[in-house]
């Protein structure tokens, strides 16, 4: 049976879902539902369900719009976030969040994120980063490690790869963070507040491909690689209580750049009032 | 009485679009159509619409579909280069069926091509550029009053008919400055895209009465949850791998423009009554051709002109309801032979089509229009 | 106007303001009840090279919107003036800055050449309201507005605030012209 949180914030009638055996998406979007149920029941400032959005591009990730249950638009390969942006002029009040893939985000639709980032436009991008695509079989994407296999790739990987969370923060994102699977609850934690920030945030959620990136590279079962994510990847707090020497080869699961610049759709509102004030004398 | 005013045919669209409803543009500047994004930039806040430059054609045409399904009448503006990849979003909207106005001021192409010189070679990319079979509505204007006038009509066509609508302008008009009485916007006829609110009879969100073509809108982000997609989808906005649903889709979408054709079409003829040679032409071409036109009858001679306001679909009934009076048909354009296509299709080779194109960037004037009416003249007498 | 359709061409190069003195020839002509059609060449083409503005008059609806054989011809760069002297209307008027050279086989009689250039920065005192005092020589030269009408259209195409100096520079452009070639080029309109 499935359990309350599916039945309240899942389209009971689109499952079970397309996903392989032990890829980490379904956990990722079951992290994207209950940190939304944990802001709709927040007693002191709750969200309104109605006001959530869910703009998705293409790739595996992207298939996790049709299965929430809000309001849903699954677009073209790469322009999500452009979507996205459209929807958040048109309606500031909305929540635009947008699941994307390494893929999608950072390669056919790179250019999107780093402007949407650049202009502060208050958009949640949760990436779904399994270091391949998945939808058609296994070519090496942008977040493919230097050496590791692919399909595209069969004598190892030429290309050196984007650390998304940092291009995001290079690119002026006001809150940049990183996920994983295996850390859930901290994982949702920081896409709460993500949803909650006002201007751009992104969170590069670490997923897994056992079926492709997994099995070309010999990481093991889906097991042996959400071991490796515990192994790995470390909660800020921790992180920072590490040695230097500890620290090598880790990488920090929590957020890693927050500012508070002004958000785009409240520095346009300001333009159309003073045009409106202008008319009026 | 209307106070006549100097404007230049890009801008005449912007206003158009705003006495229409347009409250949202997201573009990106490319000659020659960049004066609608200033004015828009400009406009838009005034009349409490909001303006974004995007990074690229592929987000001003993705933003666009976004702004137009969360509620907002939405348009874009480009040539050539950003039309070319505008083509994929295009086709969403017309699969995920939300209305929208994408303008192309047409330049000389290929590539980078001619960059301020006037062409027509996009027609058939307007009805084929993006993959698939697709429903396509398409309007050309020809003076700078018609930029104004007819991009209302576009936003009308594309609110009723839940589709994109391309307004295929060109250098020759976007460019052009003329004195033009602006139409009273309490007078123009505007609609709206028929909007289902919380109708619990069917909640189906693509939901298309027996007889009908165009579902209407419910209101995205709005307090009633749905899907939009680009894949194949039944009535509920859902993917389905159903061939007989995905071809119900598709077809009752083309339907949508096949069926109420007569709706959508519209041509401007003069000097049709009598004619024995009919030229045919669209856009910006036409100021040619009306000079041509009237020389010839000047002349005395059988002459008439025959403009597509609509070019796509293309109006062949009212083109087929001329040929019984004519001897020849005279298509101009500039291009190397599109819209021509069209009318010989229409023709069925009952009757000579010549043709006079150009492609240089350069403008095809009068003279060399009634040079190729001579010219033909001599070739059908020898016939 | 004698000619059914009046065919004016503006050049020089990009900066100068060829397109803007165009377009308030233009928006006179609306302002007097006249049709005209204005345009230009953009983008590269206008910024450096040779810049080109044409302004069609007439009493009649106008369709065909391009010059071919100008009535009359502004030229402040020697390329322009060059490159437009060779396709003009039989009896056309030109004007040209009088720092260049006219090319052989046009007609004198025909030919205003007047200092714009100089007159713009010493008199005026602003090198950039050429296309002003070219404005205001074009309209003494050819008659074509009354001054209140072409004063309006100079107006509505100028930042708040600059009328004074505009104004003074088409009482500068009128200046250069001499009542007696006045009588001379004067169009009849409408």
């Amino acid at each position: 049976m499935p359990s309350d949180l599916v039945h309240l914030y899942m389209r009971i009638d689109h499952l079970p879902q397309i996903w392989c055996p032990g890829c980490g998406n379904g956990v990722i979007m079951h992290d994207v539902a209950v940190a939304i149920d944990e802001l709709i029941h927040d007693e002191e400032n709750s969200i309104n369900r109605e006001d959530i959005v869910i703009v998705s591009g293409i790739g595996c990730s992207s298939r996790a719009a049709g299965y929430l249950d809000f309001n849903s638009i699954h677009t073209t390969h790469g322009r999500a976030i452009a979507f996205a942006s459209g929807i958040k002029m048109a309606n500031p009040k909305l929540h635009v969040i947008v699941l994307t893939g390494d893929g999608d985000c950072s390669a056919i639709g790179g250019n999107h994120l780093i402007h949407a980032a650049r202009r502060n436009l208050g958009l949640t991008v949760i990436c779904f980063n399994n270091d391949i695509y998945g939808m058609t079989g296994g070519q090496y994407s942008p977040t493919t490690p230097n050496g590791d296999r692919a399909t595209t790739a069969p004598y190892g990987n030429v290309d050196r790869p984007f650390d998304i969370a940092n291009l995001a923060t290079g690119a002026g994102a006001s809150f940049s963070a990183r996920g994983d699977v295996y850390h859930a609850r901290e994982t949702i934690d920081i896409i709460k507040q993500a949803i909650r920030h006002k201007g751009f945030s992104l969170v590069d959620v670490y997923s897994i491909c056992p079926t492709y990136y997994g099995r070309k590279n010999k990481k093991g079962d889906a097991v042996e690689m959400l071991n490796w994510q515990k192994e790995n990847l470390i909660p800020t707090a921790r992180y920072y209580s590490m040695s230097e020497e500890d620290r090598v080869g880790k990488k920090i699961i929590g957020i890693l750049s927050f500012n508070d610049y002004p958000e785009y759709t409240e520095e346009y509102a300001k333009i159309i009032a003073s045009c409106r004030k202008a008319r009026k004398k | 009485m209307a106070k006549t005013v100097l404007m230049q045919g890009n801008e005449a669209a912007v206003e158009g679009a705003l006495a229409a409803g347009m409250r949202f543009f997201a573009g990106y500047p490319i000659t020659p159509s960049t004066e609608i994004a200033e004015a828009c930039a400009l406009r838009l806040p005034q009349e409490g619409g909001k303006f974004i430059q995007m990074e690229d054609e592929l987000a001003s045409i993705a933003a666009v579909l976004g702004a137009s399904a969360a509620g907002m009448k939405a348009m874009t503006a480009t040539s050539g280069p950003g039309f070319s990849l505008m083509q994929e979003n295009i086709g969403y909207g017309a699969m995920a069926e939300i209305p929208c106005v994408i303008i192309d001021v047409q330049r000389a192409g290929p590539s980078t091509g001619l960059p301020t010189s006037p062409s027509q070679g996009d027609y058939m990319q307007a009805k084929w550029g993006t993959h698939g079979d697709h429903p396509v509505i398409a309007l050309s204007p020809a003076t700078v009053l018609e930029c104004y006038t007819l991009i209302v009509r576009a936003f009308n066509l594309a609110e009723k008919y839940r589709t994109p609508v391309i307004f295929l302008m060109d250098e020759i008009v976007g460019h052009m400055r003329e004195g033009i009485e602006l139409p009273d916007p309490n007078r123009l006829i505007i609609n709206h895209r028929k909007m289902s609110f919380h109708d619990g009879a069917n909640k189906q969100c693509y939901y298309v009465p027996e007889g009908k073509y165009v579902p209407a809108m419910k209101p995205f982000g709005q307090g009633e949850r749905y899907n939009i997609t680009g894949l194949a989808h039944d009535e509920s906005g859902f993917p389905v791998n159903s061939s007989e649903i995905a071809g119900k889709l598709i077809t009752r979408l083309l339907d949508k423009v096949e069926k109420n054709v007569d709706d959508i079409t519209r041509v401007e003829e003069y000097a049709m009554d009598d004619a024995e040679t009919a030229v045919v032409c669209f856009g910006g071409t036409t100021r040619a051709v009306m000079d041509a036109v009237l020389a010839a009858r000047a002349d005395g001679k059988k002459v008439g002109m025959f403009r597509p306001i609509t070019v796509w679909p293309f109006p062949e009934k009212q083109l087929l309801a001329r040929l019984p009076q004519l001897k020849r048909i005279l298509m101009v354009e500039h291009n190397h032979g599109q819209m021509l296509l069209e009318v010989q299709r229409t023709v069925g080779g009952t009757l000579p089509v010549d043709f006079l194109g150009r492609v240089d960037g350069t403008v095809i004037s009068p003279s060399d229009i009634l040079a190729k009416l001579n010219e033909t003249e001599g070739q059908s007498h020898a016939e | 106007m004698g000619k059914k359709r009046y065919e004016m061409r503006f050049a020089g190069s990009g900066g100068q303001g060829v397109i803007l003195a165009s377009v308030i020839l233009a928006e006179a002509a609306v302002i007097s009840g006249l049709y005209t059609v204005q345009s230009q060449a953009y983008g590269p083409e206008a910024r450096g090279g040779v810049s080109k503005a044409e302004t069609i008059l007439s009493s009649e609806k106008i369709w065909y919107s391009k010059v071919t054989h100008p009535d009359f011809l502004l030229a402040l760069t020697q390329a322009s003036l060059d490159a437009y002297t060779k396709t003009l209307a039989d009896g056309a008027v030109v004007m040209m800055d009088d720092s260049l050279t006219l090319p052989k086989g046009v007609d004198r009689s025909r030919v205003i050449s007047i200092p714009i250039l100089r007159a713009a920065k010493e008199e005026v005192g602003k090198a950039f309201t050429a296309n002003i005092v070219a404005v205001g020589a074009i309209n003494a030269a050819l008659r074509l507005f009354k001054d209140d009408i072409l004063l309006e259209a100079v107006r509505r195409h100028i930042p708040a605030g600059t009328e004074e100096i505009n104004k003074k520079a088409l009482d500068i452009g009128a200046a250069l012209i001499p009542q007696e070639q006045a009588d001379v080029f004067a169009q009849k309109l409408g």
